[in-house]
């Protein structure tokens, strides 16, 4: 099957005077359509990695391909098209926007892409909110939700767009085993249904064996990497 | 517009903070026009009390001349070709003596057509009793009719400085409100006045006032050229009147100085307070940019809010200054009522203060636009 994100010899080195590597040499490619988590110890460079692949911090050297395309070689405007179709966020915190409700923030990747608000539009929130159990607070303003009701708005916002690649940094880490149980199911349910693919970063073993790949990072290097 | 509407979203969100801000722009725009027009009213007072009732741009006879011949040719000249006159009137004026016991006053004849005079000197408003005259006739000033002791139909004989003298009938008085005028000046008809100082169909003066007393020297030398005749002159009221003048600019001065460090203070305020909310936003603006927002449409939310906080701000602002002033006129007022300052509506200086004030707005959320290009959404996903 086809690459849907590749790393070529990825470096990554913090700080300008005193200068910490985080990342060394990564050769790592992950399939398109498949169900990827990424585990490690704290400090491992588990974030950095991802944030990497999702172009919002560049590697201080080495290439990084999505759906084939040199992102490096992108400008500005075109990175951001890229993030606003190609890939979803999900992180640890919500990062909801307060000012709007949670089915306006389900709709904001949209309108970033500059699309009018249509009936199918509108639908297609809705056929994912409800997806996600999220049925009951559309109206809710971002704020006056659950931690879970807005892990979950933030879920369904990165896939409003229905992006090829998801990209999740713990995003379960504030909620309770049984909201974490439930989210998994909705990644993997959209995993099988729309061949999206995800790379999901846990500390949660129990989770990452449920995927179909478990790659461990351990000081700044591929230390394992498990297919099923 | 998608920043326009995450704009909106953005200031009703933080409504005090919005309003505060908003009522800090009202107040600065609100000072500057009551300031603004407080000052025009005055200066507008004091130019119409001083030239108001007088000729602001009189044709006389040159140097060495006595009179004006042919002022017939040059009054429709000025009338059909000059722009800017308000109103145009011929006079004869010439010194005189009043005769009688005890009575050597020295007073000024002044003889004019009254239709067109009355365009200049508004006598209908001015006559205390009485009448305008008519040929052979004359209208006397309070202060002489006090001191000589007048009365309505008596007879007041004139002297001229050639040795006429000649009989006159008083037909009213006048209260011109300066004591000067009512003191010296006496009032009859043109023709009258002409065959008192021998002056046969020719004037001394041909007096104006123009639309816009401002403009009183340039129209004065249009006349000049428009004339273009060696035997008159022209002058003007800002000629005359220089000490006036310079006061009425060293006030519109100062004026403008208060203006622009109100102005100035209102932008440091807001561009302050909109480079904290980019800092409040920052969390916001940085997942909209991890979300793929471009960097043009993200600033743009910054001057989006920039410019409706100045659309409301200066909206508010004129209508508060309008209240201060209407406020002012009401109850600054003069023992007889009347307004101590003239409420004098410029609307152009008042679009003026409110456009100034939006584009400072504007200005202002540059600060923050720029600030938000360079905002890096892993900032904000690392820190929380
Ligand atoms: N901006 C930075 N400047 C310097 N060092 C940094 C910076 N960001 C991260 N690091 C360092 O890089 C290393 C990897 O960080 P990273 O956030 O990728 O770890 P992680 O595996 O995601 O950890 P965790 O499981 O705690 O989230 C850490 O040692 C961290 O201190
Ligand atoms: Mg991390």
């Amino acid at each position: 099957m086809a690459d849907m994100i590749r790393l070529e010899k990825i470096n990554k080195v913090y700080g300008e005077k005193i200068k910490t590597q985080v990342l060394f040499d990564i050769d790592l490619s992950f399939e398109k359509g498949s169900f990827n988590s990424i585990i490690g110890a704290s400090g491992s460079g588990k974030s950095t990695l991802l944030n990497i692949i999702g172009t919002l911090d560049q590697p201080t050297s080495g290439k990084v391909f999505i759906g084939g395309n040199e992102t490096s070689a992108l400008g500005k405007k075109d990175l951001a098209v890229l993030r606003n179709k190609t890939l979803g966020f999900i992180f640890q915190f919500h990062y909801l926007l307060p000012e709007f409700t949670s089915f306006e923030n389900v709709l904001m990747p949209h309108r970033i892409k500059g699309g009018p608000i249509t009936k199918e539009i509108e639908d297609r929130a809705n056929e994912i909110m409800d997806m996600v159990g999220l049925s009951a607070v559309k109206t809710n303003m971002a704020n006056n939700m659950s931690g879970g009701q807005q892990q979950r708005t933030a879920i369904a916002r990165a896939l409003m767009n229905k992006p090829d690649i998801i990209l999740a940094d713990e995003p379960t880490g504030n909620l309770d085993s049984e909201s974490t149980e439930t989210v998994y199911k909705i990644l993997r349910d959209i995993n099988e249904k729309l061949e999206t693919t995800f790379v999901i970063i846990t500390h949660d073993r129990r989770i990452a064996e449920k995927a179909d790949r478990i790659v461990e990072v351990k000081d700044g290097r591929i230390e394992m990497d498990i297919k099923r | 517009m998608f920043s326009f509407k995450i704009a909106t979203r953005f200031l009703r969100f933080s409504l005090g903070q919005t309003i505060l801000i908003v009522a800090g722009i009202a107040i600065g725009v609100s000072v500057q026009v009551f300031i603004g027009l407080l000052i025009q009213g005055l200066q507008k007072d004091l130019v119409d009390t001083t030239i108001g009732n007088s000729s602001q741009i009189t044709v006389r006879p040159a140097r060495g001349e006595n009179n004006i011949e042919d002022w017939e040719m040059i009054f429709n000249e000025i009338e059909q070709n000059q722009e800017g006159i308000r109103a145009l009137s011929p006079s004869a004026d010439g010194p005189a003596f009043v005769l009688g016991e005890d009575r050597g006053d020295s007073v000024l004849v002044r003889g004019f057509q009254f239709d067109d005079a009355e365009g200049i000197y508004s006598f209908n408003e001015k006559i205390m009793e009485g009448f305008m005259p008519d040929p052979g006739e004359v209208m006397v000033g309070e202060t002489l009719k006090d001191e000589l002791d007048l009365a309505l139909g008596e007879e007041i004989e004139l002297a001229t400085a050639e040795g006429k003298t000649e009989k006159y009938r008083i037909s009213g008085f006048f209260d011109f409100k300066v004591a000067n005028i009512n003191a010296t000046w006496i009032l009859t008809t043109l023709d009258t006045a002409q065959e008192l100082f021998g002056l046969d169909k020719s004037v001394t003066a041909i007096e104006m006032q123009v639309e816009d007393v401002f403009l009183a020297d340039t129209i004065g030398g249009q006349i000049e050229e428009l004339i273009d005749n060696e035997k008159i002159v022209v002058e003007n009221w800002k000629d005359q009147n220089q000490e006036l003048l310079s006061g009425l600019n060293g006030q519109s001065i100062s004026s403008i100085m208060i203006q622009v460090f109100v102005m100035v203070s209102v932008i440091l305020g807001i561009s302050s307070v909109l480079a904290i909310t980019v800092m409040q936003k920052s969390k916001e603006i940085g997942i909209l940019k991890a979300m793929g927002i471009k960097d043009g449409t993200a600033s743009r939310i910054f001057l989006v809010q920039g410019l409706l906080l100045g659309v409301f701000g200066a909206a508010l602002g004129v209508a508060l200054g309008l209240g201060l002033s209407v406020a002012f006129t009401k109850f600054a007022v003069n023992p007889d009522g009347s307004p101590i300052i003239a409420l004098y509506i410029n609307y152009g200086f008042i679009a003026l203060s409110g456009g100034i004030a939006v584009l400072a707005c504007l200005l202002a959320s540059l600060i923050p636009a720029r600030k938000s290009l360079k905002l890096n959404p892993i900032e904000v996903i690392r820190n929380g």
